[in-house]
């Protein structure tokens, strides 16, 4: 009687492996050009595009999604999936750049990257990408704040105000490393990639100080917190804005003048991309203006494609400072760059300070 | 007093558990994209939801998944209840150790340790990869339901089948799994939700392209939730929620009429 379990059980075991087995190796079986395996943010393209290159190259698009730089980077890394194109922020860029996990990209195959993105963020790029061999901007934006006219007794224009005794209780913090240290150093005119042990003491200090008039760290919450009236100033990204304002226009975007982060989405090609052609066609076709117009009126984040910006048909997005504000104005916005692993650490350390203090 | 005290309690209780996702219920019905306005009662997210192609795909893969991969499990997890009870006390006990050792693990180690190995060997990450790891994941949570069952089973009545000429396997339809029946429904349900909500380990073993419900409702964490997901979790949550009841009445069911 044993035995005969034992065998069924084998049996059982081995037949179910050989349907797996089935199943796992009749993975896609690509286009009449191929495929290409494109790993994107959430929500971050209008799938009507993906549809349209698939039908123009005959080249089949396996689309999958992330939720945050940090997620996506250990599955790249390890290998799992066998990305081609990828679209990370700009400090993800330079730790992958630093890893030696990108390929060089070859402009000449992509027209449309060269013709119609503003030179101006190539320019910005150089922040995380020096010599722009990695990478083509897709989304961007700045950080600033958000206030509620109705709210404040005069205009917020400095990050200062965040540290208004008036406004306990009514600011909004972004519950994250790198954008709540940003505030701090941006106020005390620091750059924001220091690790400058001293720097980073001052800037923690204030975080502190400031910590009792803080309302609530949040992330996706400033956007519904802000719109429904619940706090005065929060900090936001400008992608944000207009969208809140839209639902509440009582509340208007500032850059602070002490400035600020400008952060840039870019596509980037895997070093061991298994369709690099593909991944260039990919790249180029969404930087076409009629396409790169489509995802900007579907995502609502700035477009860093100056072809698609003049196809905008509402004049007021079209020229709109929040979506697009003149990059040549400020001198004194900067990308996030990776600090490596120790300016991680430090940075974190910090950052449990402030919250647990 | 103490009765009102007592139903106090289980009021509070009640809230806590279920205000969130009462909340979320009545934003399902909100015409208004966000959660600070009521713009209206409206059905259109869920309307929208059903014409959604990635939601849709999405949905059925989740489906496909949990059936799948309970189904297996629950094969494989009877048989090898049925085995262990033939083996000595201390084998079984040790065996059953090992089986119970994934349900204590940290979803993510089971995941991550699943992603390497998967790796290692060279797997395609697809949909195959996730139904492998569900139905590891999901055979010690069959095992834990079963075995109970299979302890009450008086092995003189199998004998006695044996004795009258039925054959192992007659013996085994006939007799033992009708008693083990209630148990293996509960694992098979059991399993079922399990590997209706996962998240961590699908997350890591899915391929591109391939999303369950839980992983795409997660990669909608940096644009903001949609609605139409909200009208699904409400859709998710009913659903779980009847086969947690169906769970709970099978076995209460059975055990009502051998009291009597």
């Amino acid at each position: 009687m044993k035995k005969k379990n034992v065998k069924t059980a084998i049996l059982t075991v081995s037949c179910a492996l050989t349907a797996m087995a089935a199943l796992t190796g009749c993975g896609s079986s690509g286009g009449e050009n191929g495929e290409v395996i494109v790993y994107n943010w959430g929500e971050y393209i209008d799938p009507e595009t993906i549809d349209m290159f698939e039908e123009e190259t005959g080249i089949k698009v396996i689309y999958d999604e992330f939720e945050t730089n940090e997620t996506m980077y250990p599955k790249v890394e390890s290998g799992a999936a066998s990305y081609d194109v990828v679209c990370p922020s700009d400090y993800m860029i330079s730790k992958m750049i630093e890893n030696d996990m990108l390929a060089e990209l070859n402009f000449d195959n992509m027209p449309n990257a060269k013709a119609n993105i503003g030179e101006q963020y190539y320019e910005q790029s150089k922040g995380f990408d020096p010599d722009n061999k990695y990478s083509v901007p897709y989304c961007w934006g700045t950080v600033g704040i958000l206030y509620n006219q109705t709210m404040v007794d005069e205009p917020i224009t400095s990050w200062a105000q965040l540290w208004d005794e008036k406004y306990a209780d009514n600011i909004l913090m972004q519950d994250s490393v790198r954008d709540a240290f940003m505030v701090a150093e941006k106020l005390h005119g620091f750059s924001l990639n220091t690790v400058d042990p001293e720097e980073l003491e001052t800037a923690k200090n204030s975080l502190i100080e400031q910590k009792p008039l803080v309302q609530a760290y949040v992330i996706d919450q400033v956007r519904d917190k802000m719109i429904g009236g619940e706090a005065a100033i929060g900090v936001i990204y400008s992608g944000e804005a207009i969208y809140t304002q839209r639902e509440n226009p009582d509340l208007v975007y500032v850059i602070p003048e002490e400035g600020s982060n400008v952060w840039i989405d870019s596509w980037v090609v895997l070093k061991d991309a298994p369709n690099k052609e593909n991944a260039e066609k990919f790249i180029d076709f969404m930087c076409r203006s009629d396409i790169a117009v489509k995802n900007f009126e579907y995502i609502t984040y700035s477009t860093p494609n100056d072809a698609a910006r003049e196809l905008i048909e509402d004049e007021d997005i079209k020229n709109s400072e929040i979506a697009f504000p003149d990059l040549s104005q400020y001198d004194n916005l900067e990308v996030y760059v990776y600090l490596g692993e120790e300016g991680d650490a430090l940075y974190n350390e910090m950052w449990k300070e402030v919250k647990s203090n | 007093m103490r009765n009102t005290a007592r139903k106090i309690y289980i009021a509070l209780i009640f809230i806590f558990l279920y205000a969130p996702i009462f909340t979320l219920m009545v934003l399902s019905f909100n015409a208004s994209k966000t959660r600070a306005k009521w713009g209206g009662f409206t059905f259109k997210w869920y309307s929208a939801l059903f014409q959604n192609r990635d939601i849709m795909e999405a949905l059925v893969n989740t489906l496909l998944i949990a059936v799948i991969s309970s189904l297996v499990a629950t094969v494989i997890g009877t048989i090898a209840c049925v085995s262990m009870s033939g083996m000595k006390r201390k084998t079984r006990s040790i065996l059953l150790g090992i089986t119970n050792i994934p349900m204590l693990n940290a979803d993510i180690v089971t995941g991550i340790s699943l992603m390497l190995l998967f790796i290692s060997f060279g797997i395609r990450f697809g949909v195959g990869t996730i139904l492998l790891s569900h139905i590891t994941f999901n055979i010690p949570y069959v095992i834990l339901s079963i075995m109970p069952r299979m302890k009450q089973l008086n092995p003189s009545t199998y004998e006695a089948a044996l004795d009258l000429g039925a054959s192992h396997t007659t013996a085994f339809f006939k007799v033992v799994f009708p008693d083990l029946l209630p148990g293996i429904l509960s694992g098979f349900l059991m399993a079922f939700t399990m590997s209706l909500d996962d998240f961590i380990i699908t997350h890591f073993t899915k391929g591109a392209g391939v999303d369950t419900l839980s992983t795409k409702i997660y990669t909608e964490v940096k644009k903001g939730i949609k609605p139409e997901m909200y009208a699904l979790s409400t859709i998710i949550f009913v659903t779980v929620l009847l086969l947690l009841i169906l769970v709970n009445m099978a076995p209460s069911g059975k055990n009502e009429k051998a009291d009597k």
